[in-house]
C-alpha cells in the first residue's frame, strides 16, 4: 500500500502546493500594488514573478515541476482570450464610431511593434531563434506562444519576453503619455493595449475605466493582426 | 457559471481544431474570440449568461501571466548572455509602438472629426 499512496500524495500535493503559492503570492503582490496607490513601478505581475522565481531558486525547484501546478492558471489564458469578445461587444457602438482611428492605430502600432522588434534584434546580432521568439512580443501570451511555436521560436522564452514587454509598457505608459500631454483616454488605452497586451490593459484599468476598455479592444484586435503580420515581417529580415 | 465556462472552453476548442485542420496561421483562442464576437452579434441574449463569469476571469487577467513569467528561471542562460540587447529591443520597440499607435489614433480621429464637422457645417 505504501508506494501507491506515496505516488498519490505526490501527485495531489505537489501541483496543489505550487498552484496555491502562485495565487497567494499574486494576491499579496496585488495588495502591495493597491497600498502604494497603483504606482507604475509596483506592477503586480513583476513583483509576483520575482518573488516566485526567488522561491523556486531557494528550494532548487526546476521550472517544469513548478509548472505542473501553475499550468492550471496558465491554461486559463486561452478561455480568457475568448472572453475578450465580451468587452469588445459591450463597446461596439463606440468602436463603430471610432472605427477609422482604431483600425489605423492598430495596423500602424502592430507593424511598428513587429518591425522594430525584429529589425533591432537583427541589428543587435541576437541569435536567430531569439529573434523569432521576440517577434510576437506585443501580442497577448497565448497568441504569441502559438506564433512562436509555429515559426520555430522557443516558446517559454517568448512567454518571458511577452511578460517583460507587458511590464515595460505598463510601467512606462503613464509617465510617457503624461509627459507628452496626451489626455485622450481612448487613444492612451488603445495604444498600450496594442503595444503591451494584457499587462498594459490591466494597468490601463487601474488608471482609467475608459482607457481600460480601449486597451482591451486594442489587445484583442492586435492578436488577430500580429498572427498575420509577424510571419511576413520575419520573412523580410531573416 | 458552468454555462459560461463550457461556452468559453468549447469555443476555444473549436478554434484549436479549425486552426489545426485548416492550417490557419491564427492561434485557436483568437479564432474562439472571433467566434464569440460573431455569436454575440447573432444571439445578444447569450451575453447575460456568460458576462459575470467572463468579467471575473478578465478582472484577474494579471494573475494568468505569472506562471509564464516565472519561465524566466528556465531561460536564465539565454537571457543572461543577451540581457543588454534584449532589454534595449524590448524598451525601444514597446515605446516606439505606443507612440506610433497613440499618434496615429489622434491624427486619424482629428481627420475624421474635421470631415464630419465640414459636412455638418
Amino acid at each position: 500500500m505504501g508506494d501507491p499512496a506515496k505516488i498519490w500524495s505526490y501527485l495531489t500535493t505537489e501541483p496543489l502546493w505550487w498552484l496555491s503559492c502562485t495565487i497567494v503570492i499574486y494576491l499579496a503582490a496585488d495588495q502591495v500594488s493597491k497600498r502604494v496607490g497603483r504606482h507604475a513601478l509596483a506592477n503586480p505581475v513583476l513583483m509576483a514573478v520575482c518573488v516566485m522565481a526567488v522561491v523556486l531558486w531557494m528550494t532548487e525547484t526546476p521550472y517544469w515541476r513548478y509548472f505542473e501546478g501553475a499550468q492550471f492558471i496558465h491554461f486559463l489564458l486561452g478561455p480568457a482570450t475568448v472572453a475578450l469578445a465580451i468587452p469588445l461587444y459591450s463597446n461596439r457602438s463606440t468602436i463603430r464610431r471610432l472605427v477609422l482611428p482604431m483600425v489605423a492605430a492598430l495596423v500602424a502600432g502592430s507593424a511598428a511593434a513587429a518591425v522594430s522588434a525584429v529589425g533591432l534584434s537583427v541589428a543587435f546580432g541576437l541569435p536567430e531563434q531569439v529573434v523569432v521568439s521576440i517577434s510576437p512580443k506585443s501580442t497577448t501570451a497565448p497568441v504569441a506562444i502559438g506564433i512562436s511555436d509555429a515559426l520555430g521560436g522557443i516558446t517559454s522564452l517568448t512567454a518571458v519576453l511577452v511578460i517583460l514587454t507587458g511590464v515595460i509598457g505598463a510601467v512606462i505608459v503613464t509617465p510617457l503619455m503624461n509627459g507628452l500631454r496626451i489626455r485622450d483616454w481612448r487613444a492612451r488605452g488603445f495604444a498600450v493595449g496594442v503595444a503591451a497586451h494584457g499587462i498594459g490593459t490591466a494597468r490601463a484599468f487601474q488608471v482609467n475605466e475608459v482607457a481600460g476598455a480601449f486597451a482591451g479592444i486594442g489587445m484583442a484586435l492586435n492578436a488577430l493582426v500580429t498572427s498575420v503580420l509577424v510571419p511576413f515581417v520575419l520573412g523580410l529580415f531573416l | 457559471m458552468l454555462n459560461a465556462i463550457a461556452l468559453l472552453f468549447v469555443l476555444q476548442l473549436v478554434g484549436e481544431v479549425s486552426a489545426r485542420s485548416m492550417g490557419l496561421p491564427v492561434p485557436g483562442p483568437v479564432i474562439g474570440f472571433a467566434l464569440l464576437a460573431s455569436l454575440l452579434t447573432v444571439r445578444p441574449d447569450v451575453l447575460l449568461k456568460i458576462e459575470g463569469t467572463a468579467r471575473t476571469i478578465l478582472a484577474h487577467l494579471s494573475l494568468l501571466f505569472v506562471p509564464a513569467g516565472v519561465g524566466v528561471v528556465a531561460n536564465i542562460d539565454v537571457l543572461a548572455d543577451n540581457w543588454l540587447p534584449i532589454t534595449a529591443v524590448l524598451v525601444l520597440s514597446t515605446v516606439f509602438a505606443m507612440l506610433v499607435s497613440v499618434y496615429t489614433f489622434l491624427y486619424v480621429e482629428r481627420l475624421a472629426g474635421a470631415q464630419e464637422g465640414a459636412q455638418d457645417g
